[in-house]
C-alpha cells in the first residue's frame, strides 16, 4: 500500500457508502453488504455472513465498479480480498454479456494515487480489458507510481524497449533506457535483472548502494545454539546495549566489534566475522539516522534462524533454517523517528553439515512503503552537507 | 417435506454422486479408478480431446465434479495473484474464474509455485489452498463462500521453499496441514463457515505431504491420516480427535496411499499399516525397503502397490507381503504421482512425457507414450473415462481411442 493510501481515514469508507446509495433498496443492500464484509476478521470471524454479502456485491451493476474498488481503500486484507473478487466477478459478468465497463470512471480511479494499490491495479486490468491500447498508453505515466505492480509493468515496458533498442545495435541509447528503468524500478528482482545488461553495456551498477543495504554494523558472538536452544535464550545483547561490555560466549569471552560487509548484495556474513561455525548465535546492530519521522519498511533476507528488534521493540522472528533466502524476503512496516533508530538482528546457525547449510548471514535495508530506498544520514554528514 | 427441499436434496445427491475426483489422487486415496477406461495407445491427434491455456503457473492437480474441472494457478510478480478456474469437462469451455491476491508469503523454490496445493471438493463446494496459505471456498458456480488468510492468522506458517500440502474434506470439515519449521499446524475448518473446528500443533519440521482420507471398512467411519516426519496420525475429521498414531517416522515428500483399510506409508521404504482399535497403534503388516518412493506418492490397485523411485524405476509390490513382483525403468525424472485406470498406470515425467504402463504384464510393460511438450510436475486426475493433466501453461483432456 502506498504511503498516501495508508493515510486514508474511515471518512473515505463513509463516502464510499454514500456513493453506493443511488436507489434506496439496492443501495441499502450494498451498504449492508459492505458493512458485513468490513467485519471479517481473524480465524474466520464474520465469514458466515460474508458469503451473502459477497453475492450482493458481485450482483451489482458494472457502473458501480469504481465504488466497489473505493471500498478497498479502507478494508482490511481479508475483506479487501472479498471486494477484489467481487469487483472482478462483476467485470467478468458484464464483459461475458457483451456489455461495456465504465472506462472513464475506472480511469479516474486508477489515476488517483490516493487509492489503494491493488484496487488501482485491478482498475488498470479492467481498463486494459476494455481498451488495451488506452491502457498501454497510460504505462509511461505509471513509471513513478506508488503501486508496486503498476510501476513494475511500466518499468518492464521500458526494459523491453531497451532490449529492442539493443537488438537493433543502438547500444548507447539502450544503456540510457536501461538506466532510466533501473532508477524507477523498486522490486529487487527487477533491479537485479536490469543490472545485468547494464553491466554488459559497460555501465555497472553498485547494487549495494542502489538497493541501500546497510553495510556498517557492530557484531558480537558466538553465543551457544546447541540443539537450537539459543534461538529462544535471551543472551545479554538482547537486554542491554553496552558496547564496551564483555560477555561469556560459547567458547570464551566475547565483545562487540565493528564489521563492514563488502558483499555484492550487502550480506552480513557472520562466518567472516569469526569463522565458519555451527550451533551458534550471533548479534549485529546498527543505527539508522533519519532526518524526519516517517513510515518505512525494514526489509530482511535470511536463511538462518533470526529475530529482529527496532528501537528496542521486538518486530518478528523465525527459526527456519536453510530453506532459502532472497532480497526483501521479509518486510515489516515501522515508523522511523527523527534522529537515531536502532536495529538489532539475532542470527542463529543450526547443526546441519551439508554444503548448502554453511551460510550464517543476513541482509537488511530500509525503504519507504513503496520500496524507495531510504538512506541513513548521520548528523555529522548532514552538518557537513549543509556547510557545503 | 417441501418440494424445494426435495429438489435440493436430489440435486445434492446428484452432485455427490458425480464427485469423481474430489482431491489429490482420487476419492479413496488409492490413486486408482478400477473401472475407468482410458486410451492405452496414445496419439495427440486422436486422444487430446482438448487443450486450453492457463493464466498462470501451478502444479496442483485438477479436481472434477461431474462435468466440471477445477484448477488453481498463480500469476504475476512474485506469483501473488491467485486463480481458481472452472472448465466444462466435456468441451473445455471456461465457465468461470475467480481471482484473489496473496496475503501470505509467496517465496518458493523456482521449481514449485504458489499454486502447488491441490484443491478439494465435497461435491457442493470447492476449497482451494495456496502456498501463501490463502484458503478460499467457492460454490460450483464460482460464488465466494468464505476465505481464510492463514498467514495473517498464524504469522509464521510458511516455508521459504514453498508449501504444497493438499486439502481433503470429510464430515463437513476441510482438513489443511500447514506444517513447517516454525509454526506447524493442522486445521479442521468448517466447510460451511470457514471457522476453525479444531487446531493441532504438529511436529516442528518442514512437511510437503498431504493428508490421506480413507474409510475404515469395519466401522464405515471416515478417517484422515496426517503424515509428517514423525509418522502418521489418524484423526476424526470433524473433531481432530486422535484415533491412532504410527510413530516410526515417514517421508516429508511423498504421501501415503490407502486401500481397503490399509495404509501404504512412505516409511523405511513402504510400510503397510492397518489401523485397528481406537487408541491402539496400527498393526504393521510389512515393511519393504525395495519399494522406496522418490518424489511420487504410491498408487494401489487390486493386490498391487506401485511406487516410482528417484531413478525413475517403477516397482510393483504385493500388497500381502510387500515383496517386489517386478520393476520397470521408465523415462524420468518424476514429480507427478502415478494414477491408474484399471490395470493401466499413467504418469507424466517432468519433461511432459505421458507414459502408460500395462501392469498386468508379467514384468510390466510400457505400452504407450505421448509428449505433451511442457514441464509437468502435477499429478493427473481421472474422470468419465478421461485423464486431465496440467502444466504451468496448459490443461489437457486425454480421452478416446482404444
Amino acid at each position: 500500500m502506498s504511503s498516501k493510501s495508508s493515510s486514508l481515514r474511515p471518512l473515505t469508507f463513509s463516502l464510499t457508502l454514500a456513493c453506493l446509495l443511488p436507489v434506496a433498496g439496492p443501495a441499502a443492500d450494498l451498504e449492508s453488504a459492505l458493512a458485513t464484509l468490513a467485519k471479517v476478521g481473524p480465524e474466520g470471524q464474520g465469514n458466515e455472513t460474508a458469503s451473502q454479502a459477497w453475492n450482493t456485491l458481485a450482483a451489482a451493476p458494472a457502473d458501480q465498479l469504481p465504488q466497489l474498488l473505493s471500498a478497498m481503500n479502507t478494508a482490511n486484507d481479508r475483506s479487501r480480498n472479498y471486494l477484489f473478487a467481487a469487483a472482478a466477478a462483476i467485470a467478468d459478468r458484464q464483459t461475458a454479456a457483451g456489455g461495456t465497463l465504465p472506462m472513464a470512471a475506472l480511469g479516474d480511479f486508477l489515476l488517483d494515487t490516493h487509492n489503494e494499490g491493488r484496487a488501482r491495479r485491478l482498475a488498470f486490468e479492467l481498463l486494459r480489458r476494455g481498451d488495451s491500447a488506452a491502457a498501454d498508453a497510460l504505462l509511461p505515466g505509471l513509471l513513478d507510481d506508488p503501486a508496486a505492480d503498476l510501476r513494475r509493468e511500466a518499468v518492464q515496458r521500458l526494459v523491453d524497449n531497451a532490449a529492442k533498442t539493443l537488438a537493433e545495435g543502438r547500444k548507447e541509447s539502450s544503456a540510457v533506457l536501461y538506466r532510466q528503468a533501473i532508477d524507477f524500478a523498486r522490486d529487487a528482482d527487477q533491479i537485479e535483472a536490469i543490472a545485468k545488461p547494464l553491466k554488459d553495456l559497460g555501465r555497472p551498477i553498485d547494487l549495494v548502494q542502489h538497493l541501500g543495504f546497510l553495510t556498517q554494523w557492530k557484531v558480537i558472538g558466538p553465543f551457544d545454539n546447541t540443539a537450537n536452544a539459543g534461538y529462544s535464550k535471551v543472551f545479554p545483547p538482547e537486554s542491554e546495549r553496552v558496547f564496551d561490555a564483555t560477555y561469556d560466549g560459547k567458547d570464551g569471552k566475547v565483545r562487540w566489534t565493528d564489521f563492514t560487509t563488502t558483499h555484492e548484495l550487502g550480506m552480513v556474513d557472520l562466518n567472516k566475522a569469526w569463522a565458519p561455525l555451527k550451533e551458534v548465535t550471533g548479534y549485529a546492530t546498527t543505527v539508522f539516522h533519519s532526518d524526519v519521522a516517517r513510515p518505512a519498511e525494514l526489509r530482511l533476507g535470511c536463511k538462518n534462524g533470526w529475530k529482529l528488534w527496532f528501537n528496542g521493540q521486538f518486530v518478528f522472528g523465525r527459526d527456519e533454517y536453510h530453506r532459502g533466502a532472497e532480497i526483501d524476503q521479509y518486510r515489516f512496516p515501522v515508523e522511523l523517528k527523527a534522529g537515531a533508530n536502532t536495529l538489532l538482528v539475532k542470527v542463529t546457525q543450526n547443526e546441519q553439515k551439508e554444503e548448502w547449510t554453511v551460510e550464517w548471514e543476513f541482509q537488511l535495508r530500509v525503504t519507504d512503503p513503496t520500496g524507495k530506498v531510504l538512506r541513513s544520514v548521520p548528523p555529522q554528514a548532514r552538518v557537513a552537507s549543509a556547510a557545503r | 417435506m417441501s418440494r424445494l427441499i426435495l429438489t435440493t436434496l436430489a440435486a445434492t445427491a446428484s452432485l455427490l454422486a458425480y464427485a469423481d475426483w474430489p482431491h489429490f489422487r482420487g476419492a479413496d486415496g488409492s490413486g486408482a479408478i478400477p473401472d475407468a477406461v482410458l486410451p492405452t495407445s496414445l496419439d495427440p491427434k486422436r486422444n487430446i480431446a482438448w487443450e486450453i491455456p492457463l493464466p498462470g503457473r501451478g502444479l496442483s492437480s485438477p479436481i472434477i465434479v461431474g462435468d466440471r474441472v477445477f484448477v488453481t494457478c498463480s500469476s504475476g510478480p512474485k506469483q501473488a495473484r491467485l486463480h481458481v478456474l472452472c472448465f466444462r469437462a466435456s468441451d473445455g469451455v471456461k465457465l468461470w474464474e475467480r481471482q484473489f491476491f496473496a496475503t501470505g508469503r509467496t517465496m518458493c523454490h523456482e521449481k514449485t509455485s504458489v499454486a502447488a496445493n491441490s484443491p478439494a471438493t465435497d461435491g457442493q463446494r470447492v476449497f482451494a489452498l495456496f502456498s501463501s496459505n490463502d484458503l478460499v471456498a467457492l460454490d460450483l458456480d464460482g460464488n465466494l463462500l468464505w476465505l481464510r488468510a492463514l498467514t495473517l492468522d498464524y504469522p509464521n506458517v510458511s516455508n521459504s521453499l514453498g508449501m504444497s500440502s493438499s486439502l481433503v474434506v470429510a464430515d463437513g470439515t476441510v482438513v489443511a496441514q500447514v506444517e513447517n519449521d516454525t509454526q506447524p499446524l493442522a486445521l479442521g475448518i468448517d466447510a460451511a463457515t470457514g471457522v476453525n473446528r479444531w487446531r493441532l500443533e504438529r511436529p516442528k519440521m518442514a512437511n510437503w505431504t498431504s493428508p490421506i482420507l480413507y474409510t475404515d471398512p469395519s466401522t464405515g467411519q471416515k478417517v484422515v491420516a496426517l503424515q509428517s516426519g514423525k509418522g502418521l496420525l489418524g484423526i476424526e475429521p470433524a473433531t481432530g480427535k486422535e484415533l491412532w498414531n504410527y510413530a516410526e517416522g515417514a517421508s516429508t515428500v511423498p504421501s501415503s496411499a490407502a486401500a481397503n483399510g490399509v495404509l501404504y506409508v512412505p516409511s523405511s521404504g513402504i510400510t503397510a499399516i492397518k489401523p485397528t482399535s481406537p487408541g491402539q497403534p496400527p498393526t504393521q503388516l510389512w515393511r519393504a525397503n525395495t519399494l522406496r518412493p522418490g518424489t511420487s506418492s504410491p498408487a494401489v490397485f487390486g493386490d498391487r502397490v506401485y511406487t516410482i523411485n528417484g531413478a525413475g524405476v517403477l516397482s510393483c509390490g504385493d500388497t500381502k507381503d510387500g515383496n517386489r513382483v517386478w520393476q520397470l525403468r521408465l523415462k524420468g525424472p518424476f514429480s507427478a504421482s502415478p494414477v491408474m485406470a484399471g490395470r493401466f498406470l499413467y504418469v507424466p515425467n517432468e519433461a511432459g512425457l505421458l507414459q502408460v504402463v500395462d501392469t498386468s504384464k508379467p514384468e510390466g510393460e510400457l505400452v504407450s507414450e505421448m509428449d505433451l511438450g511442457q514441464t509437468i510436475l502435477s499429478t493427473p486426475a481421472i474422470s468419465g473415462n478421461a485423464l486431465f493433466l496440467r502444466s504451468d501453461g496448459k490443461l489437457w483432456k486425454v480421452s478416446g481411442g482404444t
